[in-house]
């Protein structure tokens, strides 16, 4: 797969110094308004994301991370602060150059898989490309090679619905490599899933990140999935500590 | 272009939800079209009504008649090339269930006059010759299965007793939109019938009909035959038929309007099903509007795919339910035929029907759609169901 | 134990759009039907009222509406002298001789002509009608061109209001007064002097004659020997029956027209019931099961989601029929096919439409709710945890 390391429409990549890491917050926050009241979620984050990293965003319910992992995904704006990713500013593009730009910078896993029911294992890995200009048997090649990816090639056919959760979120993790993205989120990957099942997904994640280089910042309350990262960041009401 | 696929296949997730949507679309089109009909065929009747024909009545009412002399004088009229006249007959064939119109028309006058029926040469002469027959139209004589040579029998209410006539033809229309419905038979049979009973009920005519040399002239020849009678005993009101037959349907206007304002209830009531259908679906799919989002797809395709279910279910239930409106106009038709001829399913009707679905899903999609596409990612994606 | 009332309804306002909407379908329907068996009833309430009980028309034998009818002065005179007939307090013969005749006469609203029953009444024609109140202006004076019309009339048709003028027959008159027949049919009426009418008309005859029994009871014995008169060709109805008569097509085409439509539409609004109750259902799968394993049955089941669905009915077809109660406001004028006159009438709603509605309501609550109810009731407690 060729690198696409676009940058949003209408803007250079910007000259990335090498100290610059991939991912970098500068005074993130972010407040929710609820009956009159200001309820703070998120308080002055600055968190660094070298390439190539394998981070694990730990902490209680209500600590905040989801939020940070929404926030640097850009599927969420902050009410303060910066969100560089690859030097570019994500808290300042509009909704639909930030759009696009996840189409292009991000793979998304989420803990319920979202996966679209009606379409079978191999349409869902090529939703992403719908939105490239690729030709449709450039789409296919692609799909192909990120189900052999998965380990899934088999089952390209088959409807959600006919997948068990462990190939479900296989299925997801494909989809969210497929454009071979900057940047790979994934929230609780293996919250709805069994020990072992879930450990084979953590396996998959650490052979992407080791073999493909592939950056993730992963969200998860459980230790054990945390110690598979590469390094455990820990958020306490809305904070980062340690 | 896998949007249509995606749509396509979303729209038959939930089979039974898509299935009782197409028939509540198919019922609700099929009952627009069908009370729109009973419109038109009301109407009908003035629609084919012929531009040199004038038809003369008296000015008070059209319940009375008037001199039989009258028709002379018509005749002398500038631009009058030929009169008839016609007394309705109003009898009971049977039972009053069996309403169908029957005239007493001046013969060969009125046959002259109304090119339209058509009849062999026979059966006119047949007719012509026998003071006691009559003529029905074919929609009339397959409705009662007659037969050329049956006897008719009539009980008359405006005029009292049983008349019998002898069945010498039966016509066809020149035109389909030609009145077939109706019953003619000899004014002089009834005429002299009532000279010797009511002699002072004698020799009157209900309505003269009169043929124009140039339509362009009705105005004034209407007014010139009105002229003639003026401050006479029966003064008259002479108008073309078509103004004619739409003054009888101005009398039911009330119930004529009601029926157009009820088909568009039906109309309003199958919106508000499918709005509700596809809000809860919309809803249902939150969860999925948002991953699309959140991969890089627009508002604007959220929203289009909302429309595009909404707009292919309602546009499969109109169509089928304009294919169902004929079926159902027939049956509706030959039970009603008599009273309501020109039963037949318009073009408007039909553009009306389609433009009605497509309203349907446009309107119940609206709101959905616009929801979905301003839906928070983060919001979305925490929803279930 | 039986799942409280209060939770049904709470879940009909959770999903607000959709309750709002599925009530707002029947509302529409049940509106219609409402609405079409009031029109029925304004109608059958109109000429009901025409008319006292122990009144006595009489018109030719055959014909169907006093238009039609020809009485001759013999033979009314024949009539005339039944021992039957009621004597007023002051000797007067409660006994009326009457010409009706339709003219056509120009609507305010639209220009449009339409037939109008004009009677010929004498003194005693007045007071065997009751029901019959001057409203405005004065009576007509006998031997004149002045004429009364009926409330409907008056306010319906140019030239008919008071101190306005009339022409037909070649003759101008004068509206002196309008009056009032408690919405019956006489309120779509001209009357005049019925001599001028005879004489205008150029009538020998009179249409119809109108007595009032001196004992009601006989009214059967009168009309036999009426109808077995060998000089009379005439027949005897009551009153209050003549006009019921005259409006049987109109009233049934009504009623069969409305209630067709009505049913068709309920189709319409079923389905929407069906489909919001099996989204209901469908959503509430988890909470099934939970209730289920805590205890209650399947009945309670069926009967708490077939209470939602009726609820949904009982609250549409309160707001239809609030809808069809504002049309009590209305009236409507339209020719009677078989009289082929005007007749006015408005919408009448009476205690049995109300049940008839609220009952339809229910009915297609209960058929839209059926059968996802029973989709309720036959899950297994284990599936429903399980997919919740």
């Amino acid at each position: 797969m060729s690198a696409l390391r676009d940058g949003p429409v209408g803007e250079a990549p910007s000259g990335e110094s090498p100290n610059e890491p991939l991912v970098a917050t500068v005074g993130l926050t972010k407040h929710y308004v609820r009956g009159g009241q200001m309820i703070p979620v998120l308080v002055d984050i600055n968190l660094r994301v070298p390439e190539g990293d394998y981070v694990a965003l730990m902490g209680p319910s209500g600590s905040g991370k989801s939020t940070l992992l929404n926030l640097i995904a850009g599927i969420d704006k902050p009410s303060a602060g910066q969100i560089r990713v690859a030097g570019v500013d994500i808290a300042r593009l509009s909704e639909g150059d930030l759009a696009a730009w996840r189409a292009a910078n991000v793979g998304f896993i989420f803990q319920f898989y979202n996966l679209i029911p009606v379409l079978t294992a191999f349409q869902n890995i090529e939703l992403p490309l719908q939105l490239t200009s690729l030709s449709r048997s450039e789409r296919r090649e692609r799909v192909a090679t990120a189900l052999e990816l998965v380990g899934l090639a088999d089952r390209a056919t088959h409807r959600p619905n006919e997948l068990s959760g462990g190939q479900q979120q296989r299925v997801a993790i494909a989809r969210a490599l497929i454009t071979d993205p900057t940047l790979v989120v994934a929230d609780e990957p293996t919250g709805d899933l069994d020990r072992t099942t879930g450990g084979e997904i953590l396996g998959l994640l650490e052979r992407l990140n080791r073999e493909l280089g592939k950056t993730i910042v992963m969200v998860t309350h459980d230790p054990k999935a945390a110690e598979r990262a590469r390094r455990m960041v820990h958020l306490e009401k809305g904070v980062l500590v340690d | 272009m896998f949007i249509p696929l995606l749509v396509l296949r979303n729209a038959f997730r939930h089979k039974l939800r898509t299935a009782l949507t197409i028939v509540g679309i198919v019922v609700a089109i099929v009952a627009f079209g069908l009370l729109r009909t009973i419109v038109d065929a009301w109407y009908a009747g003035a629609n084919s009504s012929s531009s040199v024909r004038l038809v003369t009545r008296s000015a008070v009412s059209l319940v009375f008649s008037m001199p039989l002399t009258y028709g002379q004088k018509i005749r002398q009229v500038e631009g009058v090339t030929g009169v008839a006249w016609a007394n309705w007959f109003g009898g009971i064939y049977i039972s009053e269930r069996n309403f169908f119109p029957q005239f007493a028309v001046s013969a060969p006058g009125y046959l002259d006059i109304y090119p339209e029926f058509v009849l062999t040469p026979e059966e006119r002469k047949a007719f012509l010759a026998d003071r006691s027959g009559a003529i029905a139209g074919r929609k009339l004589a397959d409705k009662f299965g007659w037969k050329i040579g049956d006897q008719i029998p009539l009980r008359g209410t405006i005029y009292p007793g049983t008349w019998t006539f002898n069945l010498r033809g039966i016509f066809d229309g020149a035109e389909p939109s030609t009145d077939t419905s109706g019953m003619y038979f000899h004014f002089e049979y009834l005429n002299e019938a009532i000279r010797r009973q009511y002699p002072r009920r004698a020799d009157q005519a209900g309505v003269f009909i009169e043929q124009l040399r140039d339509p362009d002239a009705a105005a004034a020849v209407s007014q010139a035959i009105d002229t003639t009678f003026r401050n006479s005993l029966s003064e008259t009101l002479t108008e073309t038929e078509k103004a004619f037959q739409l003054g009888f349907v101005a009398m039911s206007e009330a119930i004529l309007a009601a029926i157009q304002a009820v088909s568009f209830v039906v109309i309003v009531i199958i919106m508000a099903v499918m709005a509700n259908t596809m809000a809860m679906t919309a809803r249902e799919r939150y969860a999925e509007y948002a991953t699309f989002k959140a991969l890089g797809f627009g508002g604007g395709f959220v929203a289009a795919l909302i429309f595009a279910e909404s707009l292919g279910i309602a546009l499969l239930g109109g169509l089928i339910g304009v294919a169902l409106t004929f079926p159902l106009a027939n049956a509706f038709a030959s039970s009603v035929g008599a009273i309501l001829t020109g039963f037949r399913v318009t073009e408007e009707t039909l553009a009306l029907q389609i433009g009605a679905a497509l309203m349907v899903g446009v309107v119940a999609a609206a709101l959905p759609a616009w929801r979905a596409s301003r839906i928070r990612i983060v919001e979305g994606l925490r929803a279930i169901g | 134990m039986a799942i409280p009332l209060g939770y049904i309804a709470r879940n009909l306002m959770a999903r607000r759009l959709t309750t709002a909407l599925t009530a707002g379908g029947m509302a529409l329907v049940v509106y219609v039907f409402a609405t079409v068996l009031m029109l029925a009833a304004g109608l059958e309430k109109t000429l009901v009222s025409t008319g006292q009980d122990d009144n006595v028309v009489v018109i030719r034998r055959g014909s169907v509406t006093e238009v039609q009818s020809g009485i001759d002065r013999s033979q009314a005179g024949i009539v005339d002298s039944l021992p039957d007939i009621a004597v007023a307090a002051d000797g007067q013969r409660l006994v009326s001789r009457e010409p009706v005749v339709l003219i056509n006469l120009p609507k305010r609203a639209t220009g449009k002509a339409a037939n109008v029953v004009i009677r010929g009444v004498t003194a005693a024609g007045l007071t065997l009608r009751p029901q019959v109140h001057l409203i405005e202006g004065r009576a007509f004076r006998p031997g004149t061109s002045e004429v009364i019309a009926g409330r409907s009339i008056a306010s319906g048709f140019q030239g008919a209001g008071v101190g306005e003028t009339l022409r037909f027959a070649s003759r101008d008159w004068v509206v002196v007064g309008v009056f009032d027949a408690g919405h019956s049919g006489f309120d779509s009426e001209l009357w005049g002097d019925a001599e001028q009418m005879l004489q205008a008309f150029r009538r020998t005859g009179f249409s119809s004659m109108l007595f009032k029994l001196a004992d009601p009871a006989r009214f059967d014995a009168v009309k036999a020997e009426l109808e077995n008169d060998p000089r009379l060709t005439l027949e005897a109805k009551r009153e209050t029956r003549f006009y019921a008569d005259q409006s049987e097509a109109l009233s049934r085409f009504i009623s069969y027209l409305g209630t067709g439509i009505s049913i068709i539409f309920s189709i319409g609004a079923i389905i929407g019931a069906m489909i919001t109750m099996y989204a209901s259902v469908a959503a509430r799968v988890g909470e099934i099961g939970t209730l289920r394993a805590l205890g209650f049955t399947r009945i309670a089941i069926l009967t708490a989601f077939l209470a939602e669905a009726l609820l949904l009915g009982l609250v549409g077809g309160v707001l239809g029929l609030a809808g069809a109660s504002a049309m009590q406001a209305m009236s409507i004028s339209t020719t009677n096919f078989q009289t082929f006159a005007e007749i006015a009438f408005s919408f009448s709603l009476t205690p049995g439409i109300v049940v008839a509605s609220l009952a339809f309501a229910l009915g297609m609550g209960f058929v839209g709710g059926v059968l996802p109810a029973a989709r309720a009731a036959r899950l297994r407690i284990v599936d429903a945890l399980r997919a919740a």
